[in-house]
């Protein structure tokens, strides 16, 4: 039977969706026990937020006053050291799962999976490579403790109502001190999310400044939308680097998302796959983003956008 | 003085429409166009920048990877890298395996700095530098946007979800690059002519004793679910009604 440990991710004393969607994942195994660890100088309110996760048996509080900042070198071995008795270790395919997860399985002397998309058995799951221009079905060696990775693009959250149990778990691991934490910086927008947002409006490099780039916002704010960006933009420095879309930014799978003056590179495409509905606003009806798009615009944005948030 | 190992994958250039073979086994390779993975440029970049700094002694790049890889070592010479190694092998190479290789190599050559790419935009792993890291029992840091070398330590911002993340870690560490750290330099062709006669080792992945041995077994290959082809609006009012009949508005 699989025993199933997932790494909870949280900040600021609150639980990330992705820990419910990896739950969501796990749970694709028949059978499995689910367990949730919290790693945290006090896990107490994101164990009780854990613990309402429907699936989830028990959740571990692994509580260290070095556990304050997510750093992986400090967290990684006391996830292996938590994960002695599992089958299978998961977490997000988020940055702070990218980190932590393949530092964990080489500390356990095993391979990763990354961003598994879809579950077939036990050890036999599907994920993309190349920018998401293929799939493969990959089958892990059931004699190995398989550590992987969510894509969490590729589920819903678990349910909340369940009741796991709280304990407390004590690891013995040696911490090293050899990485410090020394600032986050976060923009604080009242937007809402990103990576859970059901819509997204997003700009590329067709805005041309910062300046312009508000329109977007203008836009996103009438919809009540997250706002997204190309690398493009990112790059000229129009938009922030936490709100790239993309094979190498963030993959989000949207209700709504609205691609304005992005031409659809590969690239870029690879992190809306899984959006439902897609909008392209572009002026050159060859973009490859009308390809993926369910509808399409062709024009100039900067007479588009302002009749269109008029008819709003 | 001190040294820094920068990783170079041989991967198909990010240019390329990757098609899948229509027998399931792999992707179409034949007559594709084969580059230095974006990110390994831009860790290459980095080491050179530190290097023309005073920050290292020597840049060293590594592949792993079979004999045609030797084009990638070369490029990466010519960019300015003083000299290359190329673990040969045939096979694929898994990142646990990759890691192992550098380890080796880590143990030979005792750098202070290990540079590789946040991930390979083949396999998009995302895992080698962390593995490496988790070995050699040093400090990672990943996704970096900014490195700064202040005597034994470094201080890296980290592009991160929730925005940048500045960590100080102790030398020797491992740097994964992410792609706005730095715009990586062109090749000019004396550099080319130059970089013929730079050392290039090559030793088989079995003499520094590494088992390749896979975990994983790629059953099969498939193209990705194709979306439903859309509609074109004439204007903003079509763009209006089209989003009502979704409910969308
Ligand atoms: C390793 C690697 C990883 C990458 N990762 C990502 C990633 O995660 N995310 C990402 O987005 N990119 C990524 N890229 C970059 C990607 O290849 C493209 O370069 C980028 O997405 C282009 O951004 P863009 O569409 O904004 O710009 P462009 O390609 O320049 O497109 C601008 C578009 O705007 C249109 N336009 C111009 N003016 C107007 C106007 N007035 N009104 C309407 N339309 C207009 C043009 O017709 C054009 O289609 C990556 C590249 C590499 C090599
Ligand atoms: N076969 C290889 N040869 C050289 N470098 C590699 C190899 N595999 C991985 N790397 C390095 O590790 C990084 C991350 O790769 P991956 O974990 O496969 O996504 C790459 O950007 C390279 O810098």
């Amino acid at each position: 039977m699989a025993r199933i440990l997932v790494v909870a991710e949280h900040a600021n004393g609150k639980l990330n969706p992705a820990t419910a969607k990896c739950v969501a994942c796990a749970s694709g195994i028949q059978g499995a026990e689910i367990d949730v660890a919290v790693l945290a100088a006090d896990a107490g309110a994101v164990a009780k937020e854990a613990a309402a996760i429907q699936g989830v048996k028990r959740v571990l509080k692994i509580e260290n006053a070095a556990n304050a900042e997510p750093l992986a070198a400090i967290l990684a071995p006391q996830v292996a050291a938590a994960a002695a008795n599992y089958t299978h270790v998961f977490g997000p395919s988020t940055t702070f799962g990218k980190d932590l997860m393949p530092r964990v399985a080489a500390l356990l002397g095993v391979g990763q999976l990354s961003d598994i998309m879809a579950v077939e058995s036990d050890y036999k799951f599907r994920r993309p490579v190349y920018a998401g221009n293929a799939v493969i079905t990959v089958e892990a060696s059931k004699d190995k403790k398989l550590v992987a990775t969510v894509r969490t693009a590729s589920f819903q959250p678990a349910a909340s109502g369940g009741n796991a149990s709280v304990e407390s778990a004590n690891v013995s691991a040696e911490l090293p001190t050899h990485t410090r934490f020394v600032t986050r910086s976060a923009a604080k927008t009242g937007r809402p999310d990103l990576q859970t947002a059901s819509r997204v409006v997003s700009g590329g490099r067709a805005l041309g400044s910062a300046d312009n780039f508000k329109i977007i916002y203008s836009l996103a704010d009438k919809l009540g939308a997250a706002v997204g960006a190309s690398r493009a933009a990112v790059d000229a420095g129009y938009a922030a680097n936490d709100l790239q879309v993309g094979q190498t930014g963030k993959i989000i799978a949207p209700e709504l998302y609205v691609a304005i003056g992005i031409s659809g590179a590969i690239q870029h495409l690879t992190g809306i796959k899984d959006a439902r509905t897609i909008v392209a606003i572009n002026k050159d009806s060859e973009a490859p983003i009308f390809e993926v798009a369910d509808i399409g615009l062709v024009g100039d944005l900067f007479t588009i956008l302002p009749e269109l948030e008029k008819a709003l | 003085m001190s040294k820094i190992l920068v990783g170079l994958k041989r991967v198909v250039d990010y240019n390329v429409r990757v098609r899948v073979k229509p027998d399931g086994t792999g992707v179409v390779t034949d007559g594709v166009k084969m580059s230095i993975n974006p990110f390994d440029e831009i860790a290459l970049e980095e080491a050179l920048r530190i290097k023309e700094k005073g920050g290292a002694a020597e840049v060293i790049v590594v592949s792993i990877g079979p004999a045609d890889t030797q084009q990638q070592l070369r490029t990466g010479l010519a960019m300015g890298a003083d000299r290359a190694i190329l673990v040969q092998t045939d096979g694929a190479v898994e990142p646990l395996a990759a890691a192992r290789v550098f380890l080796k190599l880590v143990e030979k050559e005792s750098p202070q700095l290990v540079i590789l790419g946040k991930q390979g935009i083949d396999d998009d792993n995302n895992q080698t530098g962390q593995m490496l890291a988790a070995l050699w029992n040093r400090p990672q840091a990943t996704f970096a946007s900014k490195v700064e070398l202040d005597g034994a330590k470094a201080k890296v911002t980290r592009e991160v979800d929730a925005g940048l993340e500045t960590i100080e870690v102790d030398l020797p560490a491992v740097i994964t690059s992410d792609l706005r750290l730095n715009e990586p330099r062109y090749v000019k062709l004396p550099d080319i002519m130059k970089a013929k006669k730079k050392q290039l080792d090559t030793l088989a992945i079995a003499d520094l004793g590494v088992d390749a041995g896979a975990q994983f077994k790629t059953l099969q290959y498939s193209p990705p679910a194709s979306r439903q082809k859309g509609i074109m609006v004439k204007d903003v009012a079509g763009l209006v009604e089209a989003l009502k009949q979704k409910g969308l508005m």
